[in-house]
Parts: structure tokens; sequence; C-alpha cells
């Protein structure tokens, strides 16, 4: 029943279509010129059916629930309700809700039955109400779009207009969405600062999140200094970039200048699938692989190494980032143009000291923002961290040592049971919301960079 | 010096600098050079030229082995400097293209400063074993390249800031600054105003005291105005070689007849 309306939808979007695009071309074929072609006319009709109606299925569909259930809460039976917080009458209406869908527990009482019998009746009326106003007002829609077909009427242009409307629609729903997330996040981090004063947040060094349970335990008031939580971040995005950036730039010299051709479009897509790997198999890949044979190695020197150590973690993390970094600078590279290569070899350069002091300087800009959207994927990857780091926030930046990560903290802060008024639920917002903040200045900053080198060579 | 003796405008006496014998070069499948002879003298500005498309930036590219960074195209025959096979096995294109220098058509100083552009030459190959024979060096050949007045304030400016006809002459200051006996140039002034043609035209003449000349071009006046020698292309044939008064005057072949009276090209 629910699809009624879109199917009824649908038909009136194309028989608007054909009518339209008949009349245009009889209008044609008894000699006028049409000022638009007769397909823009069959569009034409198409868009104005479909945009309002479903813009009034959506809203009817979305608004449908809320208003049956106020007339339903009105039509019960005078006193049930009497004395009871939202809470409850939340409860009586899911209650009555679940009978009417077939799910009845225990013997509810005669008016509950006979709610959920009107709440049936209801439902069908709206569902019928909806393909009635639907048919009618498609029909109206169609009609009216047929009487505008003329020689001179400019279906083109009003195509071109809906359709422009219907992207900065979408557009602005983006915007909108990321503004949502934002204001949600900011307003969470702002209970948690008045619950935690913001300079013990960000400068206290003792980050235990444990909140008592009962009134009575001992476990501390839990404690939310978070440096030591940024810290196992930095130290691994730190382990991670050691690895991925020596890695991926000599990676895209060596294909962008040195590999035979043939290697070079074996290799290239080849890292691009690597690129594509999930990353909970690398998360795997470090538990399973990197962290036990780092434990081996280090026992093996007499050193004392965690489990899971930054290093296995960092180290897993740079080998994701490699075909990212590497791909980046490789576009640099390539970007540089022919001429400039040409200048160089032209004046007796080696292949080595051209890309040495003439593309390699000349991509930089390009190469330095590719880093920083690394370093900026390297403090948001959760995944590798969650698998593959630790749980314990530690003042250490000894990558043998077990650290944990903003957004290992964030998952097992939000993980569980806890109501969204204590601290330690709030507490994940205000590490996303730093998160956000360290990533949206990187990701700024690399865009600019990129940006300026662009317009250097275009 | 042996240059000195060589300065005097006795065009026909001047020593054989490059000389190319049977060149072929395919692009590919595609042949570009067929059978190609000609001898560049020495102290002497030979111009090539024909329609576009004809081979002459391909057979320019042949004399510093340009061609090696081009992974489709093969070079046949026998080209030589001094004497000295430059397609030997044992010879390394990286001192070839030392000697013999290339300009391009778009200007293309590299992003550095306008000191560095023409001190990387001369850096790369050890020219200057201190700063001040390095400084003497870049002076010389932006004096060279008759830019040093409009330079000198600026050394420490980036060389793509300059003017159009400026980078072109600075590119050819560094190319100067190797020291290089050949100067190849495949249409310098193409993408050059006017007066900046002008004033690089007037340099090209210049250089020819020190350096033996070729340039590639598409106009046939340039040809007339700065060359002694012109050898006219057409696809992929060298189909005339000469003095240059004497191919716009006097041409022998029809087809070299046809393109300066503006029938082909
Ligand atoms: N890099 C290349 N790869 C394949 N073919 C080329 C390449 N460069 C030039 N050619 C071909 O070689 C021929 C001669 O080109 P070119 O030497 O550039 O002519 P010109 O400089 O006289 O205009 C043309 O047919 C051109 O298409
Ligand atoms: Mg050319």
């Amino acid at each position: 029943m629910t699809l009624a309306p879109f199917v009824i939808l649908l038909l009136a979007a194309l028989v608007g279509y054909a009518i339209n695009l008949r009349a245009a071309r009889a209008i044609r074929y008894g000699g006028s010129r049409l000022h638009s072609l007769q397909g823009f006319h069959g569009l034409f009709s198409l868009l104005l059916v479909i945009v309002p109606v479903l813009t009034l299925i959506l809203v009817w569909l979305a608004v449908e629930g809320g208003i049956i259930n106020r007339i339903l809460l009105s039509s019960l039976p005078d006193g049930v309700l009497d004395g009871l917080g939202s809470g409850a009458i939340q409860l009586i209406g899911a209650e009555i809700r679940s009978i009417a869908g077939g799910r009845v527990f225990g013997t509810p009482e005669d008016w509950k039955l006979e709610a959920a019998e009107r709440l049936i009746t209801y439902r069908e009326i709206s569902s019928w109400l909806l393909v009635g106003v639907v048919g009618a007002v498609s029909l109206g829609l169609i009609y009216f779009a047929r009487s505008r077909v003329a020689a001179e009427f400019r279906a083109r242009q009003r195509v071109e207009t809906i359709t422009l409307g219907l992207m900065v629609f979408c557009a602005v729903v983006a915007i909108f969405t990321t503004i949502g997330i934002i204001a949600a996040l900011t307003f969470e981090t702002i209970k948690f600062f008045q619950l935690v004063p913001i300079t013990e947040f960000l400068f206290g060094t003792n980050w235990e999140p444990q909140i008592p349970i009962r009134e009575d335990q001992i476990a501390a008031e839990g404690a939310f200094g978070a440096v030591p939580v940024f810290l196992g971040t930095i130290v691994i995005a730190t382990v991670a970039l050691f690895i991925a950036v020596p890695i991926g730039l000599l990676t895209a010299i060596y294909l962008n200048e040195f590999a035979p051709g043939r290697l070079r479009k074996i290799v290239k897509p080849v890292l691009e699938i690597l690129a594509g790997v999930p990353t909970v198999v690398y998360g795997f890949f470090a538990i399973l692989v990197v962290a036990p044979a780092l434990r081996q190695f280090g026992e093996s020197l007499g050193l004392d190494v965690a489990s899971n150590t930054a290093l296995a973690a960092g180290g897993v993390m740079g080998i994701m980032l490699i075909p990212f970094i590497s791909s980046f600078a490789d576009d640099a590279l390539s970007a540089v143009p022919r001429s400039l290569r040409d200048g160089a070899l032209a004046l007796g350069a080696t292949r080595g000291e051209m890309m040495l002091n003439v593309l390699f300087p000349a991509a930089i800009p390009g190469i330095v923002g590719g880093v920083l959207l690394a370093v900026s994927r390297a403090i948001g990857e959760t995944m590798i961290v969650v698998m593959a780091a630790g749980l314990i926030a530690k003042m250490t930046i000894n990558p043998l040592d077990s650290v944990t990560a903003v957004t290992v903290q964030i998952v097992t802060l939000l993980i569980g049971d806890t109501a969204f008024d204590n601290p330690k639920t709030l507490a994940a917002f205000a590490l996303g919301m730093m998160l956000f903040i360290a990533t949206l200045v990187i990701n700024v900053f690399a865009l600019r960079i990129v940006r300026k080198y662009r317009e250097i060579y275009d | 010096m042996n240059d000195m003796r060589l300065t005097e405008r006795n065009m026909t006496d001047h020593k054989i600098k490059m000389q190319a014998r049977g060149v072929d070069v395919f692009y590919g499948h595609d042949q570009a050079i067929k059978n190609v002879d000609v001898d560049i003298e020495d102290n002497t500005v030979t111009a090539f030229i024909g329609p576009s498309g004809c081979g002459k930036s391909t057979f320019l590219r042949c004399l510093n082995r340009m061609n090696d960074t081009i992974d489709v195209c093969r070079v046949t025959g026998d080209i030589r400097l001094d004497d000295e096979d430059i397609y030997d096995p044992q010879v390394d294109p990286v001192q070839l293209r030392a000697k013999v220098g290339m300009v391009f058509q778009k200007p293309n100083p590299f992003p550095k400063s306008i000191y560095d552009n023409v001190a990387y030459g001369p850096k790369i190959h050890g020219l200057a074993t201190n700063k001040a024979e390095l400084d003497e060096i870049v002076e010389k050949s932006l004096r060279r390249a008759a830019i040093w007045d409009e330079a000198k304030d600026r050394l420490d400016q980036p060389g793509t800031g300059l003017s159009g006809g400026q980078q072109q002459r600075l590119c050819i200051a560094r190319a100067v600054a190797t020291n290089p006996e050949v100067l190849l140039m495949d249409e310098p002034c193409s993408a050059l105003d006017p007066i900046a043609t002008a004033q690089v035209e007037e340099l090209i003449d210049e250089l020819r005291e020190r350096f033996s000349v070729v340039i590639v071009t598409h106009s046939m006046q340039q040809a007339a105005r700065v060359s002694q020698k012109t050898a006219f292309f057409h696809l992929g044939e060298l189909v005339e070689y000469g003095e240059t008064s004497q191919i716009f005057t006097n041409p022998q072949d029809t087809r070299t007849e046809s393109y300066i009276t503006g029938r082909i090209g």
C-alpha cells in the first residue's frame, strides 16, 4: 500500500511526458517552429509532476505517523491517561501500535484492542487519502503542463531551471547535514566542558574516564586529562608517516621517472588496489602478523615490547598510507610540465639530477599537500588502531610501548549502555571535536597549498 | 685562439662542426626523417625551415640525443660532432648535451631564481670551483644572452617572473652557461612578441661568433634574416640545403620554390 503512491507518481510522470511530447510534435507537424525541442516539452511535464508530488508524498509519510498518533491518543476513553507522564503515554502508544501490527503480549485491556483496530482504520484512510491526493494533484499538473505547450513556450529554459534547482537542493542538503553534525558535536562538547573544565581536558595528563556506577563505589572520580590520548595519536601517526612518506615518495619517484613503462602499468593499479583494502583487513594484519613479529624480534634483542605497540599500529597504518602518498606524489610529479624535464636534460643533467633539482622542488607543494592529507587520515583512522593499539592512556612517546589513540577512546567511551548526560559519554564528543578541528585545519592548509601550486602551471 | 680566427665573415671557409649521414628517425613504425645528410658549420647560423610536421624538430633533437628521452623514438644513421660519432655506445648523452645546448620553443625557466637558472648547468658539470667563478660564469652568460642589464638587480628573484622575451633570453643564457659548442634552437621566437623576437634574433647573430647555431623556424623572413645556411625539409626529407641567399633567391628544387613563395606549407 505504501508503494501505490509511488507507482501512481511514476505513471503520471510518464503519461505527462508522453502527452506533452505528442502535443509538441503535433505543433511541429502543423508547420510551426518550436522554440524548444519536443523532448524538452515532455521533460517539462515529467519534472513538473515528479518534483512537487514526490515532495508531497515524502512529507505526507513523514508527518502521517505523528498525526495519527495524536488522533489516536485523543480518541482513547476518558481517564485512562490521567496522571501518566509523557514516557508512560509513549509506552501505551507503542503497545497499541504493536497490537495493531499483530504482536500481542499477554492480555491487553479491551480499550487497547479497540484503539488498535481504530489505528488500523486510520492508517487505511490515510493511505487512500494519499493515493487520492497524489492522483488528483498529478492530473492537475499534467493538465497544467499540457496547457503550456505552445510553439513559443520556452520548455528548455524551464527544464534547465528546474534541474538547476534540484542540483542546488542536493548541494544544500549536503552542506546543511555537515553543519548539523558540527552543531550537534559543538553542543555536546559544550555540555562536557560544563562538567569537566576545559583546562583539565586540554592540559591534564591523567586519562581515566571511569565513572562510579553506584554512589558508594570507590572507583574514583574519573579523570579527563586528554594529553596522553593526544600523545598516543601523535606517536602512532608519526610512526605511520615515518614509514609512509619515504616509501611513498620513493615509489612515486621511481614509477614516475625510472620504471620501465610496462612495470609502471602493472604497479600503479596494484597500488590503487592496495588503497582500496578495507582498514579492518589492515587491522587483522597488524594483530596477527606485525605485532607478534615485533614482539618476538624485540624479545630476541632483550627488549620489553608490549603486545599492542604503537609501532605495530603505526607501521601498519603507514603501509595503508603508502599508496595514498605515492599516488599524490606521482600526480604532483606528472603535473610538472614536460618542458622543465626537457630543459634540465638538455643542459646535460642526468635523470637523477633532473629529478632531484628540478622535478622534485617543482612538485614539492603538491607533495606537501598530499602528506598533510595523509596526516589527517592518520589521526582520523579508527579501525586499525581500535584493533591494534592499546586501551590504556599512557604518557609515553616510546613506540614500543602500548599507547591508545583518540579514535580508540571515542569508540570505547561510546560502547555499552551509557546515558548521554554523563561526562564519560560526553568526553567522546569532546575528543571528536578535537579530532574534527585538527583534521579541518590540516585539510584546509593542505588544499590551499595544493591549489596554490596548481595555479603555477595551468 | 682558434675561435678568433674563425670570426671572419667568410661563409664558405668554416670548419664542419656536425655532420649527419643517412639519418632515419622512426616513431614506432612511422618514419619521421628519411635519409638526411647535412653538414653543420662552425660559427654559422643554420636554419631548418619547412612546413610543420615535416620533421625539423625531430631532426634537431637527434643532434643532442634528446630523442633518447622519447620511448618510441629510434634513430639510425651516422651523426658526428667534431668527427666523433655521437651515437657511439661509448658516448655519454649527458656529456654530449653539455656540448650541444638547446633552447626550446616555449621559454622554460626552472622555478628557481634567475641566478640559479643560469648556474644550474655549470654546477652539475662542475665548471666552477668556487662561488666567485660561478658568479663570473653567470654574469658572462647573462651578458652573452643580452639580459644582464635587465636581470642584474634581481638575480635572486624567480626566473618565471620575467616577461616571455626575457625568459627566452634567460633560457639562452642558461644554455650558454655550460659553454656549449653547438646551440640548437627550436622555434625560439614563436612564443614571443615582435620586439622580443627582434632582440632574440639580434642575439642569435652575436652568438654565432662563439658557437655553431642551428635554428628551427617556421618564419622564412626569420631564416633569411639570421641564417647563413638554410635547409629545407619536406615530409621528412631534406629537400635542399645551401647558402641562405641562394635558397631564397634561386632555389633548385620546385618544392623549395613552392614553399618559399607560399604555395605549400
Ligand atoms: N613524440 C612523438 N611521438 C610520435 N610521433 C611524433 C613525436 N614527435 C613528433 N612526431 C611526428 O613526427 C613528425 C615530425 O614532427 P616534428 O619533428 O615535430 O615536425 P616539425 O618540428 O617540423 O613541425 C610528425 O608527423 C609528428 O607527428
Ligand atoms: Mg617543431
